[in-house]
Order: C-alpha cells, then structure tokens, then sequence
C-alpha cells in the first residue's frame, strides 16, 4: 500500500466519489446482458472446441475467452469496476501472485516442452 | 496538522455502520482477502493437473471419458447463476424482499443442479473405470474438481442460510451487504470454474499413442 | 468521566450466554483479544517446553558416537517433531500471542476485528497441536521430518505422517482465519490520525506476515491434502510408478516453507525495532527503510523457494535463477540491521533485559544470516545441503534470532500485560545462560557440517572423529534448557509481587504505553487522536531549537491531546463502552476440526459427527450477535 493519507475517500477517474454517496450498481438490465455475452462466450468456446480448422489456434481462443468471461464476472457482477481500488489490489495480489508462482514451478518441471 | 483535520472528517463510503480506517466494511474487506487466498489454493490444484497432464500410464484417458456437450450444459447453469446472485443482490438493494427471495432460490437450485450434475458426471465415470485411484488423470481430476464441488456445497449452504434469514424477517436492505459477501464468494466459484473447465475439458490431453 | 466495560447480558435462548468475567470458563468463552494473546503465549510455552525436551533426547543420543540412547525410529520421530512443534507449536503462536495483544493496542482500537474469529484461531490451533500430539499414543508420531518429503512420507507404514498431514491443516486453517482477522484489523481499525507511516514498524511487521500467511499457507494445504490421499486413498500425486513426481511435493512445500521462515522471523525483527528505540532513548533510525526492507523481504521471500531444492536437479537455469534472488533478499535484511546499528549509535543505552535480548538477536542473526547467504552460492550448498552446516544456520536465526527477539518482547511487555516486572538481576542470568548455551550448541555445528556430518541421522561412526564436537554441543543443550528455567523461577517469582504498574514503566514510544498496566477490558478510556509517528513520545517530549529531548509540561498539553469520545454504541461520550460479549461457539466450531481428522483416520461416521459439530458451532456463531 503507498504511503498516501488512507482516510479520505478513494475517486476512480471522473466518477469522484463524495463522502457518503452510494457506488454505482448496474441495473438487472446491464446484468442479463452480461449473462448473455457470457453464455454467447461460452458457446463459443465449445464450438471452437470442434472446428478442427483452428486447432492450431484452439489453446490460445480457449485462453482468450476465458479471459474475457473472468474478467467479465470479476468487473460487473463482484462489482470490482466500481468499488474500491483497495479491493482489487488485495485480489490482484493473490491472482497475479498464484499466476506467477505456479507458471514458474511449471517451467522448471519443463511442462512447456523447455 | 492538515492531516489532523482530514482524519477527523472520515466518512464512510461503504461502511456506513462502522467507523473504519479505509471507509470500508471490515467483512467486506476480509473477503476479497480471503478470494485472494483462495487463488493459491486452487492455483496449486490446477497446476497439479496441468503438470500430470498427458502423464496417465494407464486410461481411461480424459478423451475417453470427457462429454464436453454435457459439462458446457453444467458450465451454463453455473453462469446462469451468477446471473441470479446478482439479480439477488439488487432486489435487495431495492429493498424488494420477495424478489430476493426468488433470486437467492434459484441460485440455490442452480447450484444444486450444477452439483448433481457433477455427482452424476462422476459416477458415469467411474462406471467407464475412472475412480479416484486408477491412474494420474483421476487422482488430479477429482480432487480439483472435488474441491471446486466443496465449495459449491458450502456455497449452496449459505444461500439457503440466507434465504432463511430473509423469510425470518431478518434482512433488511440494511443487511444487503450479507447478500453480497455470499455473492462474493459465488461468483469466485464461478470462475474457478470457467479456469477449470477451460484447463482441464477444453484443452485437450493427448494419449499415449497419439490418439487424441 | 468513568468508563467501564459491560460484559454481555443474558439472553434466554437454547444456550445462555456466557457473561463471567473471572474463572476458567471465562477463559474458554473469551473473545478479548489481550486474553486471546496470553492464551497463545501460554500454550506456546509449554510446546516449547516439550519441543525442546524432544532435543535434548536428541542430543543425549548423538553426545557420543554410536549409541543407542534411542532407537532409530523414535529418534525420526523427536527430530520430526522437534521441527513441527518448534516452527508451527513454538515461535507462529509466540509470534501471534504478541500480535494479537499488542496491535489493537499500538493502533489505538480497542479489540481486531472479528472477536470471535480470533477466539476461533487459538482454539483449532489448540486442537490441532494436541491432536499431532495425540499420534504418539495412536500408532506413532510424525516421522518424516518436518518437511515431510515423498515419496518417504507416503510410504511410511505407521500412521505419523498422516496426523502430520490433518494436523498441520488444523492448524494452517487457524492461522489463515488469524491472518485475515488481523490484516483487516491493521488496514482497518487505526485511530484517527494514524495513517500507515505513522504505525510503529511491529504493526507494519504484522502486516506483512498476516498476508505472507494468507497467500502461502493455501499452498501447502494442497500439499498437505495430496499427501493425505495419498496415503490414505492411494491416490498418486507423488506416485513414480503411475507417474507421479516426489518433487512437486518439495515445490508445494517450500512454496509455503520460505514464506514461513520470515513468518517466524520478522515478528521478531519488529519486535526488536521497537525495544532498540526505547532503550537507546533515540527514535528508530531509517523507519521508512525498516518499513519498506520489510515489505521487500516478504515479497521477494516468495520467490527464493527453490533454494531448499538446489540439489534436486533442477538445471543450471532454475539453480543460477534461485542462487540470484536468494543473494538479493540478503539486502533488505541487511538494511534493517545498519538501521538497528544506526538507531544504537549515540543512544543513552540502558543495558535492561529486554535490550540485552534484542542486541544478541542482532549478533545472532547476522551470524545466521551469513552462514544464509554462504548458503546462496549453489555449487557451496551442494557440499553443505543436508549436513549440520544448515541445522546451524536455520538455529542461529530461528533461535538466536526468532526465540532471543520473541524473549526481548517477553521481557519489554511483561509489565503491560502482567502488572509486574520480570527480575532484572534473573533476566541477566537467564539472557547470559540463554547466549552460552546457545552458542555452544550450534557453533560447533558448523564445524560438523563443514567437516560432513550428515542430518537427520540416528548414530555416526566413532571413527569420522564427530564426538568431540557433538558432546559440546549436548553440553550447550543443557545450558539452554537451564536458562529456560531460570526464565520459568523469573516468571512465576513476578507473580509473587503486587500487580502495580506504572503506564509507562519504560518510557517508551508506542500507544500501548498510554493505558493502564495490565489495559481495561476496553483498552482505552478515550481513543487517541494521533499527529505523529511515536505518538506517545512526542506527547511527552518536545525538542527545542538546539536539539535537546525536554519533557513537555504537565497539564499544559492537555488541550492539543484530542481524544476521541467512543460512540460506537451511539450513546455519546461518558457512558459505557460496549465490548464483544464471551461465546462459546468458537470453541465449539474449532472442535469440529479434530474430530473430522479422527474420523477420517479412524472411522468416517466421526467425519459426519465432526462437520456436525462445526456446522452447529457456525450458526450458533451467526444466529448471536456480536455483542449484547
């Protein structure tokens, strides 16, 4: 954490958060919306799974879409995009954290083909 | 001295019960800790898998035994519900009770459906040969994907739990913030399974002998 | 303006709940954090107890060559727990008990976060040390070191190695709980004014070891779940025969094992941060630089790991990589020691107990340190991994660095917690033994490590000319466990005093100093308003323009001294303070953990009864509020 003044409320680009002003909450609209571009996402997936055309790519599609989807979920429904910076600095940590130490355990068991 | 006057106009963004350092609630704080925590558990799970991936000596060989048809079908019902946690959570912020209700019920039932399918999914697999100690691909098969189940189990407890509190009269849209540490940890499920059935269905495992 | 803590009132309910104050079930129903501490401190001690009668056995085994003091598989077993009680029983509990006393204190709350939780932790760290425990009348204690390497600990056929494995989950579930708890209570519940760089350097220290704790501990609980199925399921994890690789066992493990050394390390390093100040009657030099060394070492502790695996055979590429970052970490450490130095230099040093502790800590730890970084130079460590030359090393910085700075705490806080003094003149006695002895056993060590002395072993050979040394080293043994009951006549004597104590016997620095000796039930009175780095100091002295510390007047100050009328109960300042009330449900709740690890050993019905008891334990704790 850096050394700023941790009192005063956190301001996330132009949305400036005033002291005792409710975060903003998509509406169920924007919510079912999401759930279809994951539901499309994931068909996606299953159907690339299939089309031996882009097998060579399939793996890095596979990533991709995961990708999307997870970050979908963690930005729109665990509300990360809205709440407080300090939130997504702790999961980061963790996320990017595990990321990094098991790629690297991976690597030295050659998993990769190194 | 300027600080001195800052500190003393702390206000609550989040927190508006107690009077906290960050403005934010301590339970909600200690849950993305904890889902932080929870990515090391699962990385060493799944890194376990990738690592053994393709290493079986003897099948069944996940090709063999994966319906990739039937698990999407069980990674939709999961991502339905994550659609309804959500939708749970602002029926409540909106104070409506009776909504809240629905919503918390179908995740509930999703989740349900979603670990029945898994039941299901394991027995027919076991029934093809696969148990828990035939070869690398089970070991590291189920107990990834048990633990994952675990957590949905105890996932479906709390809704329920919630539920209950709700029809007890006991959640105001006060308390909304229960509902949402419950959907914290729901929709962190849910990716774990989108990285789980990504890794572990999609990707595919060659066999010996190249079949695939 | 009296203010008084008001214990919990009855409610009638399937269970009353508990309202006493005094007595033994006030103990088990606690959720004071202050309470909470002296019970980790407490059992920690006696686990120190037992860990270091376990090594005396064992060095009454190799005092001599060739002898059969012990049998070769009860001499597995002492040195397995040794390491087991000392790291996970000893110094993380020791470590806690400070943490959990003395943080919300030195921020200026008046409890962490989550009472209950906290009560939770003790207790399944309770349950899982007697339950690992428990093995030795139960088929056979852990015996495949602490480190418990496969394929040797799979295989072994008495069942240590699977109380090792649920044990230690017990007990890794009780720190992460703690972890969490305590991390929010620091980023959380500070008083006004007191940003991050104004938090004396153990809190900050604390810090970085909750979430150091929270980001390892997951790791090896998958270890620790794979070798439990292993085992009992034959599954194959770490099975060559289907596949499996014994090494990813040492990855999972070290993963967590590096972080944990600096768990166990930098509680003592922010102990020592904050005696040095007080008694050299100067302000921590560097205390950005301690800070931020602090916070280096944790982050680059995660990625050091495989230096307990250079001789594995990991390549040239991961050796050299490791060999890099293993050097780099020596820096911060390195850092933190010149700013000890630098806080000494020119101080009006007083040579209290508490002081004595902290410089051995320091001349101890550098010494340990180096031997660490001889360590680094991986074509040095393929001679030195698995002799006596590491045992060395990990005791000078796990004993004469984690147990000498933990004693300075001990010695520098007791009169807080207890409301006596611990005796100067046995202080002196028990540090001057403490260090002897000390020595004694482990200097010699690395002379039997350079010299080939292998590990882990029951008996030498008379002829390698191993005996001298190891004879001295029993006889240091003997020395420590001498200075640990002149320790025990120190503290059981203190009790024999009354319990009046100043504030600030010491005159110190922090916020803890401020309160009574021992703090009320609610800490403060009124919560500090805080303007600086060592607040308590600069509330007492001023400097004048030529540099002099002169006290400031009495009475004069009092006006710029804002506190904080407490009105979380909405009531307004001069009514009472409203604490926590007693539970029994974390206790409860932490029962359930035992009897699921029986069962799974033993029967699995156990395993339903036990997710029962932590099922009713859980919403007994969530239908009860909080307080009442």
């Amino acid at each position: 954490m850096s050394g700023r003044e941790t009192v005063e409320p956190e301001t996330t680009g132009a949305r400036a958060r005033h002291a005792g002003a409710v975060t903003r909450h998509p509406s169920p609209k924007e919510y079912v919306r999401i759930a279809i571009i994951l539901a499309v996402i994931t068909a996606l997936e299953v159907v690339v799974y299939y089309i031996d055309a882009v097998r060579d790519l399939l793996i890095p599609l596979l990533f991709l879409f995961s990708l999307i989807k997870f970050t979908l979920v963690v930005l729109w429904f665990m509300h990360l995009k809205f709440d407080s910076r300090t939130y997504a600095r702790f999961f980061v940590l963790g996320f990017a954290g595990a990321i990094t130490l098991y790629l690297i355990v991976l690597l030295t068991f050659r998993v990769f083909g190194g | 001295m300027a600080q001195l006057g800052r500190s003393m106009d702390v206000h609550v963004v989040e927190s508006e019960h107690e009077r906290t350092s960050t403005g934010l609630p301590h339970l909600k704080l200690a849950m993305w800790l904890f889902l932080a925590s929870d990515c090391l558990l699962f990385g060493a799970l799944i890194s376990t898998y990738v690592l053994y991936r393709g290493a079986s000596r003897v099948g069944p060989y996940p090709a063999e035994v994966f319906d990739i048809p039937y698990t999407s079908v069980s990674s939709f019902v999961l991502l339905a519900s994550s659609l309804t946690m959500v939708l749970a959570l602002a029926a409540i912020q909106r104070g409506d009770q009776g909504q809240l209700r629905v919503w918390l019920l179908a995740t509930a039932m999703l989740g349900t459906t979603f670990v029945g399918g898994q039941v299901f999914e394991f027995t027919t697999f076991a029934d093809e040969g696969l148990t828990l100690t035939t070869n690398l691909f089970s070991t590291t098969f189920y107990v990834l994907t048990g633990f994952h189940g675990t957590h949905v189990v105890v996932g479906i407890l709390m809704l329920l739990t919630v539920l209950a509190l709700s029809f007890a009269g006991r959640l105001p849209p006060e308390r909304a913030m229960t509902v949402e540490l419950v959907g914290l940890y729901w929709h962190f499920v849910d990716i774990v399974w989108i990285v789980i059935f990504t890794v572990v269905y999609l990707i595919p495992t060659g066999t010996p002998g190249g079949a695939q | 303006m009296a203010t008084v803590s008001v214990p919990g009132e009855r409610r009638s309910w399937l269970v009353r709940r508990p309202r006493s104050t005094t007595g033994f079930w006030s103990w088990v129903t606690t959720v004071d954090h202050k309470r909470i501490g002296i019970l980790y401190g407490i059992t920690a001690f006696a686990f120190f107890v037992v860990g270091g009668s376990e090594a005396l056995l064992l060095r009454l085994q190799l005092a001599q060559p060739e002898q059969e003091v012990v049998s070769a598989a009860v001499y597995n077993e002492l040195f397995t727990m040794h390491g087991v009680t000392m790291v996970f029983l000893v110094v993380m509990p020791l470590s806690a008990a400070f943490f959990n006393y003395l943080i919300p204190l030195m921020i200026g709350a008046r409890d962490v976060a989550f009472p209950r939780l906290n009560a939770y932790s003790y207790w399944a760290f309770l349950f899982g040390g007697v339950f690992i425990y428990s093995s030795f009348f139960l088929g056979g204690a852990p015996n495949g070191g602490w480190f418990g390497y496969a394929p040797n600990s799979v295989l072994d056929p008495t069942r240590g190695m699977t109380f090792y494995s649920l044990g230690l989950i017990i007990t890794g579930i009780a720190s992460t709980v703690s972890a969490i708890n305590l991390a929010v209570t620091v980023i959380n519940m500070r008083a006004p004014g007191m940003t991050l760089f104004r938090m004396p350097v153990f809190v900050w220290m604390g810090l970085v070891v909750q979430l150091l704790l929270a980001f390892s501990l997951p790791i090896i609980t998958v270890g620790l779940t794979e070798l439990f199925f292993d085992r009992r399921f034959h599954t194959h994890f770490f099975d060559p025969a289907a596949g499996g690789d014994p090494l990813l066992w040492q990855h999972l493990f070290w993963l967590f094992g590096h972080p944990e050394v600096y768990i166990l390390i930098l509680p003592a390093m922010g102990i020592v941060s904050e005696v040095l100040p007080v008694f050299a009657r100067k302000p921590l030099f560097g205390y950005q630089f301690v800070v931020f060394s602090g916070i280096a070492i944790g982050f680059i502790g995660f990625g050091v790991w495989a230096h307990h695996m250079f001789a594995t055979g990991l390549g040239p590429v991961a050796n050299t990589a490791f060999g890099i970052s293993t050097m780099i970490i020596a820096v911060p450490t390195g850092v933190k020691i010149f700013n000890w130095l630098g806080t000494l230099w020119r101080g009006d040093i007083r040579f209290a107990t508490p002081m004595l502790f902290a410089l051995g800590f320091i001349a101890m730890f550098v010494i340990g340190g180096l031997s660490g970084v001889t360590h680094a130079v991986v074509p040095h460590d393929y001679q030195q991994t698995d002799t006596y030359y590491i045992v060395a090393h990990f005791h000078y910085v796990l004993f004469g660095g984690a147990i000498f700075g933990l004693f300075a705490g001990i010695y520098y806080w007791w009169p807080k917690v207890f409301g006596r003094f611990l005796n100067e003149r046995i202080g002196r006695i028990n540090f001057w033994i403490m260090l002897i002895g000390f020595n004694l056993t482990f200097g010699p060590m690395h002379i039997l490590g350079l010299q080939g002395m292998p590990r882990r072993i029951h008996s030498y050979p008379a002829s390698l000319g191993l005996g001298f040394w190891n004879l001295v080293a029993t006889a240091g043994a003997f020395l420590i466990a001498l200075s640990v009951l002149v320790f025990l006549v120190n503290a059981v004597a203190s009790f024999r005093r009354p319990a009046e104590m100043a504030a600030d016997p010491w005159d110190a620095r922090t916020l803890e100093w401020l309160t009574t000796s021992p703090p009320p039930e609610h800490n403060f009175d009124e919560i500090p308003v805080v303007h600086s780095l060592d607040e308590l100091w600069h509330r007492k002295y001023a400097e004048t323009r030529g540099g002099r510390v002169v006290p400031v007047p009495a009475g004069g100050a009092g006006d710029e001294h804002e506190a904080v009328a407490d009105d979380s109960a909405g009531h307004g300042a001069g009514h009472a303070i409203h604490m926590p009330s007693p539970s029994y449900w974390p206790v409860v709740a932490a029962l359930g953990l035992p009897i699921i690890a029986y069962g799974l050993i033993f029967n699995m019905w156990l395993v339903g009864l036990g997710v029962v008891v932590v099922l009713v334990g859980f919403y007994g704790w969530i239908l009860e509020p909080s307080a009442e």
